[in-house]
């Protein structure tokens, strides 16, 4: 059986990547994909707990949640994607450096 | 030697060592992620690492999520990032960094947050065991019937988000001329 320990390790370290990505890159794609790292990690952790916490299999909350999770990943990322392809046709780059029209 | 932040057993099964396998070609995804140049050998990584997650949520013995995670992250997201990075390859490629202009900032917030996160897992007294899950015990049953009972109004709910981000993103990648 792997430790609970494991599972947290793991999924802190995708949260990490996934976070770097979102904040350190440059591409608004690869924003994107940190985000959906950072939904994985959350996962991990849900079904870790789900799995290590009282009766399993009557108790199905943390599976549920990560089921809700991946659905709305689904959602968050088609919209993100048709953004982006939106800003790309109007400005004709995705480069976030340039995409500063809010900024005072 | 230094101190490792859990407690190494004394001899690892096969389930531990399948475990750092799939997560080694998650971290290894995951990485990919964040440092290729390339774009393409991101989606790549992401792949992987959408791969490994599903591995282990197989190890943990939520089948369905795993099944779940195949189908719809390798399935279907990665195909729209694909096509999305194809239809953006304006700046794919070339010598540009894949940095931005905050990515200093990022990787030291990147690194206190997991150094914080290691710190909080490290203080807190986990349970040592998990429940075993016996052989006919209906675990995709039982989530089917609280999907139709207990959480029917968010099952719904969702249902009508799906749909509505469908058509937002019809018309938001509609080209207007």
């Amino acid at each position: 059986m792997v430790p609970l320990n494991w599972y947290l390790i793991l999924s802190a370290f995708v949260f990490s990547a996934g976070l770097y990505a979102a904040l350190g890159r440059r591409n608004a794609i690869a924003v994107l994909m940190g985000i959906e790292l950072m939904l994985n990690a959350a996962n991990i952790n849900l079904v870790a707990f789900w799995r290590f916490g009282v009766t399993p299999a009557e108790n199905l909350d943390g599976q549920i949640f990560a089921l809700f999770v991946i659905a709305v990943a689904a959602a968050e990322v088609a919209i993100g994607l048709a953004l982006i392809i939106s800003v790309y046709r109007n400005r004709r780059t995705v480069n976030l450096d340039d995409l500063d029209l809010l900024k005072g | 030697m230094p101190e490792l932040p859990f407690p190494l057993p004394p001899l690892p099964t096969v389930q531990q060592v399948v475990f750092v396998g799939i997560a080694l070609l998650t971290v290894v995804g995951s990485l990919a992620v964040v440092l290729a140049r390339n774009l393409f050998h991101s989606a790549l990584g992401l792949v992987a690492a959408f791969f490994g997650a599903a591995g282990v949520y197989i190890i943990a013995e939520a089948e369905f999520i795993g099944v779940s995670q195949v189908l719809v992250y390798v399935g279907a997201i990665s195909t729209l990032i694909t096509f999305a990075i194809m239809l953006t390859r304006g700046m794919m490629f070339g010598a540009t960094s894949p940095r931005n202009r905050q990515s200093g900032t990022a990787a030291i917030i990147t690194s206190l947050t997991f150094i914080v996160l290691m710190a909080l897992m490290n203080g807190i007294n986990w349970p040592e065991a998990s429940e075993p899950i016996v052989d006919g015990q209906a675990i995709i049953a039982g989530l089917g019937r609280a999907f139709v009972t207990e959480y029917i109004i968010p099952f719904e709910l969702l249902a009508l988000l799906l749909l509505v981000a469908l058509a937002g993103a019809i018309v938001l990648a509609k080209d207007r001329n």
